[in-house]
């Protein structure tokens, strides 16, 4: 199992989903509409490192995170 | 040490960069820079409030403190966590170096890529409630993967 935390201002609650990589995670996020806007502008972490890859592999007990646009200071 | 220190609401300005001075002072530094970041009123804010994600903004700043390292220097920071109201301070970086050129190029590079990339959201403070301030927020790199 796979969980996925929305982090700041997507204000979602965390899904848990069975998958095996990011290629798959964005077919079932893109079938929630309210996710749309955010999906093009977040980034992605898995356990808490950011990865460019949507090949990425992800393990039973991995943690996939959104990062929305940012804005410290 | 903690360089890094997070705190609920306001930043105690001259607690924290005294305590710097006095805690690096001693370490044969010959430049500490400071930047202290101050919330403007502006379009009828009341303040600004934060979201951080700990575990990322950790190991965005561990790297920046090998990056300082590798030039004998360090880097200190301090943010907020929650509201922080107008004419107070949310965010405050430091630079401590032997050379005067370092710090100077250091605390630019450092604010710079804090502000694009440590995962921290602002909202404005308007009528009491928090709206997500995205045009002045960044996405960051590599942003759109899932899209």
């Amino acid at each position: 199992m796979i969980t996925i935390e929305f982090l700041g201002p997507i204000n979602k609650k965390p899904l848990q989903v069975e998958i095996t990589n990011l290629n798959e995670l964005s077919e079932i996020l893109k079938q929630d509409e309210s996710l749309k806007s955010w999906l093009n502008n977040s980034a992605v972490a898995v356990n808490d490192t950011l990865v460019k890859d949507t090949n990425y592999i992800l393990n039973d007990g991995d943690k996939v995170s959104l990062l929305p646009p940012v804005c410290g200071g | 040490m903690q360089y890094l220190e997070l705190y609920d609401s306001s930043l105690e300005v001259e607690k924290i960069t005294n305590r710097w001075y006095n805690d690096f002072r001693l370490s044969n530094f010959g430049a500490i820079i400071t930047f202290v970041g101050v919330v403007r009123d502006e379009d009828g804010i009341e303040g600004l409030s934060f979201d951080i994600y700990e575990p990322i903004l950790n190991s965005w700043f561990d790297s920046w403190q090998q990056k300082a390292k590798e030039n004998n220097a360090i880097v200190l920071m301090a943010h907020s966590r929650g509201d922080v109201l107008n004419h107070t301070s949310s965010y405050i970086a430091a630079v401590c170096s032997p050379k005067r050129r370092v710090a100077l190029e250091l605390i630019d590079e450092f604010v710079e890529d804090f502000k694009a990339s440590a995962p921290i959201w602002k909202y404005d403070i308007i009528k009491g409630k928090r709206v997500y301030a995205l045009e002045r927020s960044t996405a960051i790199s590599g942003a759109g993967l899932l899209s």
